[in-house]
């Protein structure tokens, strides 16, 4: 086992760990330091796949930003727990709902994953290594090769400006609404 | 690799461009024009002021109409256009300009339904209008797209748009709902769907479809690419409400305002077949065996519980979104046959359900006065005496979504199930005609409701030119198509065969 396969199983463990923590946590001040974990485990293993502009873009738009907005959001709703007094008494993945849907839904996708994973049929397709993850060749793909992909994101990204400002703001009537 | 856009690309893609500098035009205009609270605070009474923000309704409209208008003007030249722009990003072709035409025929009779509307509701027009021509612009893009990225792009562009316009009328505790549930569910099922894809780009090293089509052709069976596939499915199963994935649909449309229901139940649905047509026939068809069946499966489930939940409802948008879903079931059908015959008919299908599905909304629209909602069946009882012309509009609708013969929806049905018979699957065509027979069901009571019930508890229809002009257009549609379909059948067969010959050719190479 040579030491990259050993910081990988070591990188996954903690994302995976993280993220079932996440979801896991009564607290959701705790469950958004976890995801931040999560998300630096996400980064180690970007920077196995000789990434590391993205694993640095991961740590500071993910791990950062947005991470910080979350915080946030969390504090300014000034939700601690969310759960009421009466139900505090069985955890929220152990209750009747989340078990019954939620369980039958992850342990599908599980088997569906392994036996995929594992049923192995001809190789993967060719990928350009090692060029992609230069912060150049990823400005030349972004801006020329999807250019178009690139200018139609930026209609998205008003819309959801446009949207923030719709629901966000008064009625032209002048009314609260 | 695709080569970026050239100078000379920037002719193909201009119905994009035209729609988006019309798009930011309309932002503009809505700051420009002299603003309904300017008036209030100088003093203006509130007759004055809703007179103001009539008026500023009506400016906007209008310039909507015409950012349309020039859109359809700019697809004149590339009808007979077939390329590929900015290196295999986006497909110009006839499969595009068809739905195109459809997306932006919806999109003019949902800005003149809407008019009236927001004048009742008091909602800003500007970001209205402005969020219904980017949903639009997503719509074009879905449709061109024949790269991964691309597709994906624009359905976000639309998917954003129509979670904020299912919002829209703020005060409405079921708007808001309606909005929420869309985002959630939407989110999620983006999120798979986006799983799936990136399965599939991690197998063929590609996000080309046509290229996808050929690393795919020829391999065995690859255990990974039927989970993509699975995958893929459910994401756009959510998109056109099919079921096990159309639990989103119910509340959305009846908490999302009546027009932009009318366009989400039209415009989204049509967008997402036409990204589904594109992502399977021209990206997998080596795998169609297994999305064959999976779409077989999907149709009969889709078809059955939509029409059986719609027999019990007692609000006209809830089982107009129930119906819709059984709708989608019957376009699954063409999927299911996969051949250019089955293509042209789910495109004739998607039109003629445009026009239908719009009127019966615009009928609901006049419905909508400033105390009632006018959805609930309830408020139709008796509409016949009070107002004969809507209740004939409505009963033609109607009949023409039961699929009833001189109406264009039995033309739109007779061709689905035709070509779903024509590709060997005759007991998929049976069950599509029992269920038609379920559904008149619930379609006739509505009827039963306009022409035999006559104690008149609903509302006046509250009538208006656009909405004049709106169902007078579905309805010359619905009953032309349906006596005369020549000249629709011919543009969908020619549509149609531009789409996966390409994908097949090379797949069979």
């Amino acid at each position: 086992m040579t030491a990259e396969t050993v910081l990988f199983y070591v990188f996954a463990a903690v994302a995976v760990v993280a993220s079932m923590l996440v979801i896991a946590q009564r607290n959701p001040i705790h469950s958004v330091l976890l995801l931040i974990a999560s998300f630096g485990a996400l980064s180690g293993l970007y920077v196995l796949l000789e990434a590391p502009f993205v694993a640095v873009i991961q740590i500071i738009v993910y791990a950062g930003a947005i991470m910080v907005l979350f915080l946030f959001v969390v504090m300014l709703l000034n939700a601690p727990h969310e759960e009421t007094g009466h139900d505090l008494a069985v955890h929220p993945l152990l209750r009747p709902g989340p078990l019954r849907v939620g369980g039958v839904l992850a342990a599908a996708l599980v088997v569906e994953l392994v036996w995929a994973l594992t049923a192995h049929g001809g190789e993967s397709g060719a990928f350009p290594s090692g060029a992609v993850s230069s912060v150049a060749a990823i400005g030349r793909s972004l801006f020329r090769d999807y250019s178009f992909q690139f200018e139609v994101t930026s209609v998205l990204i008003l819309v959801a400006m446009v949207g923030a400002v719709v629901l966000a703001s008064r009625g032209p009537t002048g009314r609260a609404r | 690799m695709p080569a970026g856009l050239a100078i000379s690309d920037f002719y193909y893609i201009l119905p994009e461009l035209v729609i988006t500098g019309g798009a930011l035009l309309l932002l503009v205009a809505d700051v420009l024009l002299p603003v309904a609270r300017a008036a209030a605070a100088a003093g203006a009474g509130a007759d004055g002021l809703t007179e103001r923000h009539r008026r500023r309704t009506q400016i906007l409209s209008w310039i909507t109409l015409g950012v349309i208008g020039a859109t359809v003007l700019s697809l004149a030249p590339f009808a007979d256009t077939h390329v590929e722009v900015a290196g295999g990003l986006i497909a110009v072709d006839r499969f595009a300009l068809f739905f195109k035409v459809v997306f932006l025929a919806a999109a003019a009779l949902t800005v003149l339904m809407s008019t009236r509307y927001l004048e009742i509701e008091g909602a800003s027009p500007g970001e209205y209008y402005f969020l219904v021509l980017c949903a639009t612009l997503g719509m074009m893009v879905m449709a061109g797209g024949i790269d991964l990225v691309t597709i994906f792009i624009g359905l976000e562009t639309m998917a954003v748009s129509f979670y904020i316009l299912a919002g829209f009328i703020k005060p409405s505790q079921r708007s808001n709902e309606a909005a929420v549930t869309y985002f959630l569910l939407g989110a999620f099922s983006l999120g798979i769907l986006l799983y799936g894809m990136s399965l599939m780009y991690g197998l063929s090293g590609t996000t080309s479809l046509r290229t996808m089509a050929v690393a795919f052709a020829g391999q065995p069976r690859d255990p990974r690419l039927v989970l993509a596939v699975i995958l893929v499915v459910a994401g756009i199963g959510f998109k056109i409400g099919a079921v096990p994935f159309h639990m989103w649909a119910p509340d959305v449309y009846e908490g999302a305002p009546t027009p932009i229901t009318a366009y989400l139940s039209v415009g989204s649905k049509a967008a997402s077949f036409a990204m589904l047509l594109r992502i399977f026939l021209e990206g997998l068809p080596a795998t169609s065996a297994d999305w064959r069946l999976l779409f077989e499966v999907l149709s009969i489930v889709t078809m059955t519980v939509g029409n059986v939940a719609a027999l019990t409802q007692t609000n006209l948008k809830r089982m107009l979104a129930y119906s819709s879903i059984a709708h989608a079931g019957y376009v699954l059908m063409g999927v299911v046959a996969g051949t250019p015959r089955g293509v042209s008919a789910m495109l004739i299908y998607l039109l003629i359900y445009a026009f239908m599905q719009l009127g019966a909304f615009a009928v609901i629209v006049m419905m909508r006065r400033r105390d009632v909602v006018g959805d609930e069946l309830k408020d139709y009882s008796g509409l016949s005496a009070r107002n004969p012309l809507a209740a004939f509009a409505m009963l033609l609708f109607m009949l023409s979504l039961g699929g009833i013969p001189p109406t264009a929806g039995f033309m739109g049905k007779f061709w689905l199930f035709g070509a779903a018979i024509d590709a060997g699957y005759v007991w998929l065509a049976v069950i599509g005609v029992l269920n038609s027979a379920i559904s008149l069901y619930y379609y006739v009571r509505v009827v039963v409701f306009m022409y035999l019930k006559t104690e008149a508890i609903g509302s006046e229809p509250a009538f208006s030119a656009p909405l004049g002009v709106v169902v007078g257009v579905t309805l010359a549609a619905t009953i032309v198509l349906g006596v005369y379909p020549r000249l629709l059948f011919e543009a969908a067969e020619a549509s149609a065969r531009t789409l996966g010959v390409a994908g097949t050719a090379i797949a069979l190479k």
